[in-house]
């Protein structure tokens, strides 16, 4: 039980994927200028990474460690998470057709968000990866996102009222502020050893 | 109802803000003093040498933007981030240590966001986590308490010149604690641990912080929702755990006199424009600020957490605010996504 926590609380805080890892920082960039738009986004986003996690291992544990082609798990996985972001696409497009609107190209974009396929391949490295551990790493991974993008949408409302330089505006700006908060992130380090 | 009766002319106060920063600047004093008595010289050198690094930044940054730059410096939040971020520094710090926190403070966590009441970031703290990660070996050398260097001493530290410094410094509490927290014997032998009644020299710097903020509660700069939230979350969080194995845990009363804990919970946490808006959304943001710097001193990897916690909750601030905006007479509660 204790390894599931760490395994969840170094997902989420101390290896926090955007702003410690630096992956999937197109979507944290892209749909992070409104709150209810982010909160819709970290959904889609949790619900693809846990399934995708659990699916590439899997594969990877099914498939290609008894057939000895693990130098195709790159592409295995990314088969795998167009298929969970199709899932959903489908689901949102019935479920919410507002939110489906909102997000835009940013739902198929899952795909290629570098986090999902970076959940997956950091999973299946590691030695004692099981079922268990690879669904609360991709979890954990989906939370921190999730986490962030939202306080990083909340963050951005309010910079967007303020009186920022003309050349910083908009993106710039949002870069900084990410900067910011990764230095805050800092802070996590040391905390858990895995 | 109370309407202002009086002809005209009248007079104008100062501009309000103005006030709080001098303020503010007073209620440092004490702080100051005893930094002072316990490590010499350094402290104060630091703090006159970032109050004109500072102004510079600021100056030239309004420049730059064509804003009327006197108007703006006479506001004196400039020399507030100034002070706050010199008097966190320790007193060996060399000239360049000082003046990039300070540079990074002002240009890129104040004016690139507008400058003030626009900063979502503490800017004395964005600048002392940007040296403390960059420079960690020159933020942690701090000199025994009680035995101050002399005047000249300071000055050639200051100016970068190595008079064998490392023969000079020691271990703070919160870095004797942090290394030999689990074994009882070793932090029995620990001088630094063994003060008056908390962490030796360490102890009289929060009370005088401690006398400096409660100056400021009595003036109505700050509210008590803040510090007490903070420092409550903070004994709450510690005294289970000390009670449960006081040799691999620190006591409360140690954890509020150590390290910046009255510095931060009186002057960091209060600025009013990184903190949460509402009186509830302020308690939230206090204690969870409390409850990280006891997590991040008890397990983490650096010794004291004030500038990492603060950090971490002004990036929650928006959000906090966002889901504990008061209701506004005659509406009912926004509603608001997951769980508002």
């Amino acid at each position: 039980m204790t390894e599931y926590v760490l395994i969840l609380v170094s997902a989420v805080l101390v290896n926090n994927f955007v702003l410690v890892q630096f992956l999937g920082l197109c979507p944290f960039m892209g749909v992070s200028n409104k709150v209810e738009t982010a909160m819709g986004m970290s959904l889609a986003t949790t619900f693809v990474l846990t399934l995708s996690s659990v699916l590439a291992y899997l594969t990877w544990d099914w498939i290609l460690v008894p057939l000895e082609l693990e130098y195709l798990r790159t592409l295995s996985f990314i088969l795998v998470i167009a298929v969970a972001v199709q899932l959903t696409e489908m689901f949102v497009r019935k479920a919410s057709p507002l939110l489906y609107r909102v997000l835009g190209v940013f739902l198929p974009l899952i795909t290629s968000n570098c986090a999902v396929l970076g959940v997956a391949l950091l999973n299946v490295r590691k030695e004692d990866a099981s079922f268990l551990s690879s669904l609360t790493y991709g979890f954990g991974a989906a939370l921190g996102f999730s986490l962030v993008l939202v306080l990083f949408a909340a963050m951005r409302e309010r910079i967007a009222v303020a009186d920022v330089p003309e050349a910083f505006r908009g993106p710039a700006i949002g870069l900084i502020t990410a900067g910011l908060m990764s230095l805050a992130f800092m802070g996590f380090s040391g905390l858990i050893r895995l | 109802m109370n309407l202002i009766s009086v002809t005209s002319p009248h007079t104008t106060g100062p501009s309000r803000t103005q006030r709080v920063m001098a303020q503010v600047l007073l209620a440092t004093l004490p702080g100051l003093a005893v930094l002072c008595g316990l490590f010499g010289w350094g402290s104060l050198i630091n703090v006159v040498w970032a109050c004109a690094a500072a102004l510079a930044c600021e100056a030239a940054v309004l420049r730059l933007r064509g804003k009327p730059v006197g108007f703006h410096l006479a506001d004196g939040s400039a020399l507030v981030t100034a002070v706050l971020l010199a008097l966190a520094i320790p007193p060996t710090a060399p000239w360049w240590l000082t003046l990039v926190g300070v540079g990074f403070a002002i240009i890129f966590a104040k004016q690139l966001y507008g400058g003030l009441g626009m900063n979502p970031f503490n800017p004395a703290m964005a600048g002392y986590v940007l040296l403390l990660i960059s420079f960690p070996v020159d933020m942690t050398r701090w000199l025994p308490p009680f035995e101050a260097p002399d005047l000249a001493t300071s000055l050639q530290l200051f100016l970068g010149r190595d008079h064998g410094i490392d023969a000079l410094t020691g271990a703070t509490p919160l870095d004797s604690l942090r290394t030999w927290a689990g074994d009882a014997a070793a932090l029995a032998a620990q001088p630094a641990l063994h003060g008056t009644f908390a962490g030796l020299g360490w102890e009289w710097v929060n009370l005088a912080f401690l006398a400096g903020g409660l100056w400021l509660l009595w003036r109505r700069v700050i509210t008590w929702h803040i510090p007490a939230a903070l420092l409550g979350a903070l004994a709450l969080c510690a005294l289970p755990f000390w009670l449960h194995d006081s040799a691999r845990f620190a006591s409360p009363l140690f954890h509020l006199f150590s390290g910046a804990a009255m510095f931060g919970a009186f002057f960091i946490a209060t600025d009013p424009v990184s903190a949460a808006t509402s009186r509830t959304g302020r308690l939230i943001y206090a204690a969870l600020i409390g409850v990280l710097i006891w997590v991040i001193r008890s397990f983490g990897g650096y010794p004291d957490a004030m500038a990492f916690a603060v950090l971490l909750l002004n990036l929650a601030a928006p959000t906090i605010d966002y889901y504990t905006q008061p209701r506004s007479y005659g509406h009912s509660k926004p509603k608001r996504g997951i769980g508002g």
